[in-house]
């Protein structure tokens, strides 16, 4: 693997009255990817990314971006790192040109109109480059966000919940936006409440729960190892056991006998591979079915059953 | 030390622009204000009084009234200037900029004192509309008021930081800068006022700074104009230190 652009080691964080935040994270980011951070609400994901920005002073630990030690070479780094906040947080009475002018004068770039310009083209907002923020809708107030903190060309972005509040049309706009900067080879750190926004989006998923990292891995590998796949038949008839033909599948019976039901799989098709061959084999045994209803599970489902396991450990 | 110019300027700019975007509260009104002042005290009333030192009392109040504007106002803009980024959130972008101490301030004090700047020559200005008046060091007078108008700005800046209300924004230039103005010497010399008030007077740090103002104007003062200097000079370096002590701990500016 090439040297990570971001590696965070044994970052910790107490805020004053004993939160502790973070709790010895470990984490490393790759160059050109995204990379999904899940977790519940104040399981550390913004204090995560604020102690990378500089807007959080860790407690311990170490952040080393772009091979540089944040602590020490911080304006060099910071010149490279771009942040879309989650709050909805600008100067409402400036115009748009301004906010992005002077996000660009700001992290040290000499004023580059062509460039503003090409970067409120592709965010739809370059027909409201002289409206105050304050009029413009929620959803272009957070392209607005997107914007400054693309106006000095950051090589790191992380985007703070990109699209919490914002309509479907318009979250899938931004899906389209984000996977443009990866293709112009942006690396991205978002968090998000949306699962489906990670797994539609995202290379890798990192899962955060009470400041601790519990799982970083390859979205297919994590929906490989972890994902399961549920298949509901319902029988013509009643059976009273499974069929020992039918044995070797896992299945059990509910319903008084009506119903059979498979789970197994890995979430990558082995599960709905298997419930065809479950229902080739019901068909050789000569058991009917009336229905047969197949569930992959979600990158949602994993989330919440690993939280769920953890929280029981706990 | 490593400074990038552009940053500093990306902030100095929007401050201005801020600034001109509230012209009126900003610039009329204090103008207005001290206007009336000239009107009332210098015309009106200053033509009953008897000089002062030799100067006329019209011309005698300009200092200090040019005192009580530039403190309050540069105060006010600087103060206003950092606490509304961190009431507002926009705080996060400069904090994640690659931005320092030495930026920020040549940003936003820079502006506050120009902005202050603005409001002197306006008010020197109209003040020739109501009262005649020569300025005996004029160079001495500009480096002064530019001495004061950056030490109070940086002074707005660390109280921009320590409040954490809008009430807490006015209480210092509300209830201590313009009370003691009046009482150091705006409208009056302090070496008149009876023992022991004269002495008490001195202890009104404000009182040397109209003083020191007064000298350069018509080469008259309560106290000498090293003394004014010199503590004109340390309030800064105070200001100074005490902005990079909050700087390096991240008091109030991040958690």
């Amino acid at each position: 693997m090439s040297e990570p652009i971001l590696s965070i080691r044994g970052l910790s964080k107490t805020y004053r009255g004993g939160v502790r935040a973070l709790d010895s994270v470990d984490l490393d980011i790759r160059a050109g990817e995204i990379f999904a951070l899940l977790g519940p609400n104040g399981a550390g994901k913004t204090t995560l990314i604020g102690a990378v920005c500089g807007l959080v002073r860790p407690t311990g630990g170490t952040i080393t971006a772009f091979g540089q030690d944040l602590s020490k070479d911080w304006r060099r780094a910071r010149a490279r790192i771009g942040l879309v906040p989650q709050e909805l947080a600008t100067d409402m009475f400036e115009t748009v040109w301004r906010a992005v002018s002077y996000s660009q004068g700001l992290f040290g770039k000499p004023s580059d109109p062509a460039r503003l310009e090409a970067i409120l083209k592709s965010l739809s907002l370059w027909d409201k480059k002289d409206v105050q923020i304050r009029v413009l809708s929620g959803g272009m107030k957070r392209r607005v966000l997107i914007a400054k903190a693309l106006a000095h060309e950051p090589e790191l972005l992380f985007l703070d919940e990109p699209t919490a509040g914002v309509d479907v049309e318009l979250r899938k706009g931004m899906w389209e936006q984000i996977a443009a900067l990866k293709e112009r080879g942006v690396t991205i750190i978002l968090t998000t409440h949306y699962i489906e926004e990670a797994e539609e989006m995202a290379d890798r998923v990192g899962i955060i729960q009470g400041g601790r990292i519990l799982m970083v891995d390859e979205k297919r590998a994590m929906m490989e190892r972890l994902g399961t796949t549920e298949a509901v038949i319902d029988l013509a008839g009643p059976l009273a056991e499974v069929p020992p033909a039918l044995a070797a599948f896992g299945v059990e019976l509910t319903e008084g006998g009506t119903r059979m039901i498979y789970r197994g799989g890995n979430g990558e098709g082995k599960g709905r591979a298997e419930v065809a061959q479950l229902a080739q084999a019901l068909t050789r045994a000569g058991i009917g079915y009336t229905s047969l209803d197949i569930h992959d599970s979600s990158l949602e489902d994993i989330f919440v059953s690993l939280l769920g396991h953890k929280s029981e450990a706990a | 030390m490593y400074f990038n110019l552009r940053s500093a300027y990306a902030i100095y700019r929007r401050e201005m622009s801020r600034a001109f975007r509230t012209a009126f509260q900003s610039i009329l009104s204090p103008v207005l204000t001290t206007s009336l002042y000239f009107v009332v005290f210098g015309t009106v009333i200053g033509s009953r009084m008897e000089p002062v030192g030799g100067v006329s009392y019209g011309a005698f109040i300009i200092p200090g009234l040019l005192m009580l504007t530039l403190l309050g106002e540069t105060t006010s803009n600087a103060s206003f200037g950092i606490y509304m980024p961190r009431f507002t959130g926009t705080i996060y972008e400069l904090l994640s900029a690659p931005v320092g101490v030495a930026e920020t301030l040549v940003g936003f004090v820079g502006a506050a004192a120009t902005k202050g700047l603005i409001l002197a020559a306006i008010i020197l200005s109209t003040a020739t509309f109501f009262v005649d008046y020569h300025i005996a060091h004029p160079l001495l007078a500009a480096f002064y008021i530019m001495l004061v108008a950056a030490s109070f700005a940086l002074f707005g800046f660390i109280l921009g930081i320590w409040a954490d209300s809008f009430e807490k924004l006015g209480i210092i230039p509300m209830l201590i800068l313009t009370p003691l103005t009046f009482l150091g010497g705006t409208f009056y010399s302090i070496r008149e006022l009876p023992a022991p008030w004269d002495a008490v007077a001195l202890a009104n740090p404000i009182a040397f700074l109209v003083s020191g103002l007064r000298y350069s104007f018509y080469g008259v003062s309560d106290v000498p104009i090293a003394v004014s200097l010199g503590l004109t000079v340390a309030f800064l370096t105070i200001c100074v230190t005490v902005i990079a002590i909050i700087f390096r701990t991240g008091w109030r500016l991040r958690e």
